[in-house]
């Protein structure tokens, strides 16, 4: 791919504010909050101004490179972090940097370095061809000749889009512009990505294309990637990192591994008997939650292994078959959001209780 | 921080005109775009500009017709009158032909897609004005242009060179007053997203108004788009004075000239109601 012509410069912008060298925060947030006062009709003619935080004093950093899943409820504050990142929201109180740039006070020229996709909306001229979209962003964002054509021959041979180039815009099928959304946001060689729901109504297969790409993109061009989404398998397959947001506030900052964790979730021992017996009883760690025929369900602790359970079932149970299954991602970060207050509490304090999980 | 301020502050003027000549070259860009994709369908085009030009041209037909009936309308002949129209229907289709599209705004603030527009390096201004530019509103121009070319031999002036220049200046002018009328009611939009209409009724309504002489209309109806929303400018006191008619209002003869200035305050007046807005926009979200 195209060579990092702006590597230098980009260091130079950075070093003025990174502290360590070594893990040189791309993105910084600082106790960034946004608050917006709705006009909310109480009786006729009367209306009440009201607070809303949407974002309540949110900390993180990434470093370069790093691939970040950002999730959480509707309405949690994920949109509204992305757009204060981007500087189209002025943040209402904290400290915000994306590559040593106040994304509010200049954002055109922030605009120049990162990508976004919103899943929801397109970026491209509505009505014009493709290619003719692509060509605008070319000239808008100044991109040398020899970046462009190496970037868009790579996004359109890997993104399949050489059967779209000259379809407009408003006629692709929202996997067709979102594959086209993403090229465009990645032409100019940006040093962020910011993906809001980029999976957001596709197939399995555009998924998997989309996730493919997004892999490549960050592991091959060394792209920072924050990316927000509703499908936890986005997550699961690119991000090592996540960070849950719930009420505006962080509640975890870690692995996915830590997300099982912290969440409190349980795995499943699923054990097949020779014959209908009644519940198992007397395994230490386990409770048996559900029997139906010779089947039954034994729950215990995610942290905890599975081998002892096994062996305990075995010595006194006649098992014919056995699986563990790993708790659901979906269900733990419910539990989280649950308890989103208290963990939110220990966050405060604590600062980044995920990273140590 | 305290190391990045210092060197901000000598360059805010470089970066307004940085700012300025990225704004033109992004409206160029967008603009060339967008009469490139309206010319690929040629025979659409030819036929939306015809509609267009034909539109306007049944507005003045209705005009001639009237005449048909009296020999001057509040003391104006009909090539006085053309000349009103030709000014006023060329300055407000230049304006509407270079930014018209700016009052789509509200429907952006609604809809969300303004924070596109937000993330690309453009002034959103360059890039609203230049939004669906649409060529076929040269049909407006030309038929505006047409009026006033017939007119001009027709009304009895004596031609020197400082009125020969009047007329361009005042076309200049004029698309500048409502260019700035367009830029203050898309801005105005920002907070209240339906209020194109409002826009429309200074606009276009306008247009209709100044297209006929002022002395046809209501004294308080002439003071207010001289003083409140200075339309009059645009043709009537400039034209009052190359015509040799009286100001109905009575107004020493150097208000005459004011138009220049008048434009000149709108556009500064219109630019900072947009940075307001868009500042309002930024802080509260959609």
């Amino acid at each position: 791919m195209a060579p990092r012509a702006r590597a230098d410069e980009d260091d130079k912008g950075a070093g003025v504010v990174g502290d360590d060298a070594a893990a040189e925060p791309l993105i910084e947030v600082d106790g960034v909050e946004k608050v917006f006062s709705v006009r909310r009709k109480a009786g006729r003619l009367r209306r009440v101004r009201e607070e809303v935080r949407a974002v309540d004093g949110i900390s993180f950093r990434v470093p370069r490179g790093e691939m970040v899943g950002y999730i959480g409820p509707n309405g949690a504050g994920k949109s509204t972090t992305i757009k204060m990142l981007t500087g189209i929201l002025v943040p209402s109180g904290g400290r915000l940097r994306v590559a040593g740039i106040d994304p509010a006070r200049e954002r055109t020229r922030l605009a120049r370095r990162i990508g976004v996709v919103f899943g929801q909306r397109t970026t491209l001229w509505w009505d014009l061809p493709l290619k003719d979209s692509y060509e605008l962003v070319r000239r808008m964002y100044r991109i040398p000749d020899a970046v462009y054509r190496a970037n868009l021959e790579r996004c359109v041979e890997l993104l399949d889009l050489a059967p779209l180039l000259a379809v407009p815009v408003r006629q692709l099928s929202l996997g067709q512009r979102m594959r086209g959304d993403i090229a465009a946001a990645l032409l100019p060689d940006p040093e962020v990505l910011y993906l809001d729901e980029p999976t957001i109504g596709l197939d399995v297969l555009s998924k998997a294309k989309v996730r493919g790409f997004l892999h490549e993109v960050n592991a091959e061009r060394g792209t920072t990637v924050l990316l927000t989404t509703h499908d936890l398998t986005d997550i699961e397959q690119l991000c090592r990192r996540v960070m849950v947001i719930d009420h505006g506030r962080l509640v975890y900052d870690g692995g996915l591994d830590g997300l099982r964790t912290a969440g409190g979730g349980e795995r499943m021992l699923v054990v097949e008997l020779e014959r209908e017996l009644p519940p198992i009883e007397g395994v230490p760690g386990a409770r048996t939650v559900k029997v139906a025929g010779p089947r039954q369900w034994l729950a215990f602790p995610a942290s905890q292994s599975a081998a002892p359970l096994v062996a305990a079932v075995a010595a006194r149970y006649p098992l014919v078959d056995l699986s563990v299954r790993e708790p659901d991602i979906e269900s733990l970060i419910a539990e989280l959001y649950a308890g989103g207050g208290k963990r939110a509490d220990t966050a405060g304090d604590g600062g980044k209780i995920g990273r140590a999980l | 921080m305290a190391s990045e301020r210092p060197a901000a502050r000598p360059g805010v003027a470089r970066g307004r005109v940085a700012a300025v000549a990225q704004g033109l070259s992004a409206y160029g860009l967008i603009v060339r775009m967008w009469v490139r994709s309206s010319l690929a369908y040629r025979t659409s085009f030819v036929l939306m500009a015809c509609g267009n030009f034909a539109a306007n041209a049944l507005d003045f037909v209705a005009i001639m017709l009237m005449f048909s009936r009296i020999d001057a309308l509040g003391g104006f002949s009909l090539p006085e009158v053309a000349f009103l129209y030709g000014t006023s229907g060329a300055a407000l289709g230049l304006a509407d032909l270079a930014l018209g599209s700016i009052e789509g705004l509200g429907r952006r603030v609604r809809d969300g897609t303004l924070d596109t527009l937000l993330l690309r390096p453009a002034p959103v201004f360059a890039q609203m004005a230049a939004d669906r530019f649409a060529l076929r509103r040269l049909g407006r121009i030309t038929q505006a242009l047409l009026v006033l070319g017939w007119s001009l031999p027709r009304i009895e002036v004596d031609w020197t060179v400082g009125r020969v220049l009047l007329v361009p200046l005042m076309v200049v002018c004029g698309t500048a007053i409502f260019a700035a009328v367009y830029t203050a009611g898309a801005a105005f939009q920002f907070w209240a997203q339906d209020a194109a209409e409002v826009q429309n009724s200074f606009t276009y309504g306008g247009n209709a108004m100044l297209q006929y002489p002022p002395t046809v209309f209501a004294k308080e109806l002439v003071r207010g788009v001289t003083f409140l929303v200075p339309l009059a400018f645009v043709n009537w006191l400039p034209a009052l004075r190359l015509l040799g008619h009286p100001d109905p209002l009575g107004l020493p003869g150097w208000v005459d000239f004011l138009g220049p200035v008048v434009a000149a305050l709108m556009c500064t007046g219109a630019g900072l109601v947009w940075r307001l807005g868009l500042r309002a926009y930024r802080s509260t979200g959609s």
